[in-house]
């Protein structure tokens, strides 16, 4: 079927199985390999974007449901050259290891950020629940908390 | 001496009166139409309510349950304030208006868990049953709005609908909406 959407701000056409998760029409159909695969089961969160201002694990969400949305992936969060607040953190921070799922972990956290602006501890654990193998947690909590001054800083 | 007559006249009007009084008062406590048919539907009614798919989105905590053996949702999804998740982790964003046939999401439109009030889990038939024709507790349904709620709404209907791999209420789909009718055309007796 045909699916008009637009992602990164860019309108797209694409003619996909209905039922194609959103995570292949990303990566494999429009080549952008940001958003990542990991357990294909909407559990870990490494294939994180945005669908219309909500965090979406776009490995279990079916592309049909994208139709005549807005898309954000993690290479849309950048803002000409100026980093989002949440990337300029997890460099601040240092925070990946092997860097495999942060992508998801900043989509959910820039997300979450839209959401409460400045998230408790508690907050912070029961939104961001991706899953990081390298056990990177403690910095990205430090970076999420960088990224809300960073925030204020900009505002 | 005196004549005790009129005190015995009035006794036995006031006692008239009285049973006539309880008389008036069982007719408007008493709910029309057949009691046991009424009771019959409510039993099978609760088949529905106390089958464990059912009991999963109808946590009396603020943790959804999946499966037949009612684990804790994935991924520590949890109630938030308006019963469809947390602000970055909202049920809408896998959860969408049908079942996903790829990824086996389930979906129905409103997705939604059940106010904390409607919880079923760990109450016994009679407090079930009591919640369910309270409206401090049944979202201020009235018996038609009941009726309504589990006879057409989309949610409950997908129950029996709930796509590849997951069990369906114990009653089927038909004999559970004429239950609910028999239920509440007679009274809508809960105990």
């Amino acid at each position: 079927m045909k699916l008009s959407f637009k992602i990164n701000n860019e309108p797209k056409t694409v003619d996909v199985p209905d039922n194609m998760p959103l995570l292949w029409v990303v990566r494999d159909v429009l080549g952008m390999k940001g958003t990542k695969f990991g357990c294909g089961q909407a559990m870990c969160g490494a294939c994180t974007l945005h669908v219309n201002g909500e965090a979406v694990r776009s490995c279990s969400y079916a592309a049909k449901f994208a139709e005549g949305k807005n898309i954000t992936t993690i290479e849309g969060l950048i803002s000409g050259d100026k980093l989002h607040a949440v990337q300029q953190a997890w460099l601040d921070e240092k925070v990946p290891q092997c860097g495999y799922c942060q992508p998801g972990f900043i989509m959910a956290t820039a997300n979450l950020l839209e959401k409460i602006p400045t998230p408790t501890d508690e907050e912070i654990n029961d939104n961001i629940t991706n899953i990081c193998r390298c056990g990177t947690y403690y910095r990205v909590r430090k970076a999420i908390h960088r990224a809300v001054e960073l925030n204020k800083v900009n505002l | 001496m005196k004549s005790t007559y009129p005190i015995c006249m009035a006794f036995g009007l006031v006692a008239i009166l009285s049973l006539t009084s309880m008389k008036d008062q069982k007719s408007i406590d008493e709910p029309p139409g057949d009691r046991e048919k009424s009771l019959t539907g409510l039993r099978t009614m609760l088949k529905v309510f106390k089958h464990q798919r059912c009991m999963n989105c109808h946590p009396t905590d603020d943790k959804p349950r999946q499966g037949d053996d009612a684990h804790i949702h994935l991924f520590s999804v949890q109630r938030g304030i308006d019963n469809k998740g947390l602000p970055a982790m909202r049920c809408g964003t896998c959860h969408q208006n049908e079942n996903n046939a790829s990824a086996n999401v389930p979906g129905a439109p409103h997705w939604s868990l059940a106010p904390k009030t409607m919880g079923w889990q760990g109450l016994t038939d009679e407090q079930i049953a009591s919640n369910l024709v309270d409206k401090l507790k049944n979202g201020n349904r009235s018996i038609e709005q009941l009726v309504e709620h589990m006879t057409r709404d989309s949610l409950v209907q997908w129950a029996w609908a709930p796509g590849a791999g997951r069990s369906i209420p114990p009653v089927p789909q038909k004999e559970f909406h004429e239950a609910v009718k028999t239920w509440a055309q007679n009274g809508a007796v809960i105990k």
